[in-house]
């Protein structure tokens, strides 16, 4: 018995393609323009088989429901943890603190 | 996307208009903000740095790709360069593809070549700008290997079934650019009108080019 990994999706029974594209959003931009930005020189913190490699040990409920640049983020943050760029303390507390502001700032 | 600053001559509440840059609601989205802050604070990235990145990446479109299937629609010599050392020969034209290979297929009235990544995303960015979400989805990486034809009949393209269809699947180090069928009559066109003609979705596979008039054929 051989257990498929989440990606590997060729030849898998699948619905109908949604061909409605959409302008990508900052945030998406952004992401995009981190992932390459680390990736590539001078930085080279880490190469696109790491990036594959992160994105593909998502737990399967994850990659299924997530959105495409949803798992590009949550595989830098693995990434710039394992490379001890940024720690988890860090990057909890300043989520935390983005949230609080952005809440405030809808008041 | 600059319409706000080309587009002056409708009237336009400022207020309203900020407002359509949407507020983060997900995770994900509180996410990229405290690690894009991180990083700044951090100098591991500087704020100026992801403007630039971001800006080159809106100048990559299909357009690149584009320029090198019509020079290989009317010139021979660099159609088999290109064939047989894609880097190379789209270096010529001032493209680089970097530290990836790239394998040009050609569309014949015999065979028709379709291009997917079944395990994630590769695609020729440099030469088409980002993919289309559908090139992204489930159902396009499932189903292009096993059902070809159906899939194309999804685009609205059908290739006869005396013509043999063949996918190929991209790697982290391989990308594929399809050149189309060349359309009837345009024997005279220039090089920039068969741009024109030449569209994403003809160099994955997923359709032909436009015909002579630039209508879906």
């Amino acid at each position: 018995m051989t257990t498929r990994l989440i990606s590997d999706l060729g030849g898998l029974p699948a619905g109908s393609i949604d061909r409605s594209e959409h302008e990508p959003t900052m945030t998406e931009r952004r992401i995009d323009a981190m992932m390459i930005l680390l990736r590539a020189k001078p930085r080279s913190f880490w190469v696109s088989d790491e990036n594959r490699r992160t994105i593909e040990s998502l737990e399967p409920t994850t990659y299924a429901e997530s959105a495409y640049y949803e798992r590009w983020v949550l595989a830098m943050k693995s990434l710039l943890l394992e490379k001890g760029i940024l720690t988890e303390a860090e990057l909890d507390e300043k989520v935390s603190e983005v949230r609080s502001r952005k809440q405030l700032a809808k008041i | 996307m600059n319409s706000h600053t080309t587009d002056h001559e409708h009237e336009h509440d400022h207020t309203v208009f900020q407002k359509d840059i949407p507020e983060p609601k997900e995770d994900w989205e509180f996410l990229e903000i405290a690690i894009r802050e991180l990083l700044i604070e951090k100098n591991v990235l500087s704020a100026r740095e992801i403007q630039d990145e971001i800006e080159a990446w809106e100048k990559k479109n299909p357009e690149k790709g584009a320029e090198i299937i019509a020079r290989s629609w009317v010139d021979d010599d660099f159609k088999n360069r290109l064939l047989n050392d894609g880097n190379k020969a789209v270096a010529e034209l001032g493209f680089t593809v970097e530290s990836l290979k790239l394998v040009a297929l050609e569309n014949t009235d015999e065979l028709h070549h379709m291009v997917v990544c079944t395990l994630c995303s590769c695609y020729p960015r440099t030469l088409l700008g980002v993919p289309p979400l559908w090139y992204k989805s489930r159902e396009y990486r499932s189903r292009a290997v096993r059902e070809p034809r159906a899939v194309l009949r999804e685009f609205g393209t059908t290739i006869p079934d005396s013509v043999e269809i063949r996918v190929v699947d991209s790697t982290a180090d391989c990308r594929y650019l399809v050149i189309p069928k060349r359309p009837a009559n345009t024997e005279k066109m220039s090089e920039a009108e068969l741009v024109k003609l030449i569209t994403r979705d003809s160099m994955i596979g997923t359709a032909e080019a436009l015909d002579q008039d630039g209508q879906r054929s």
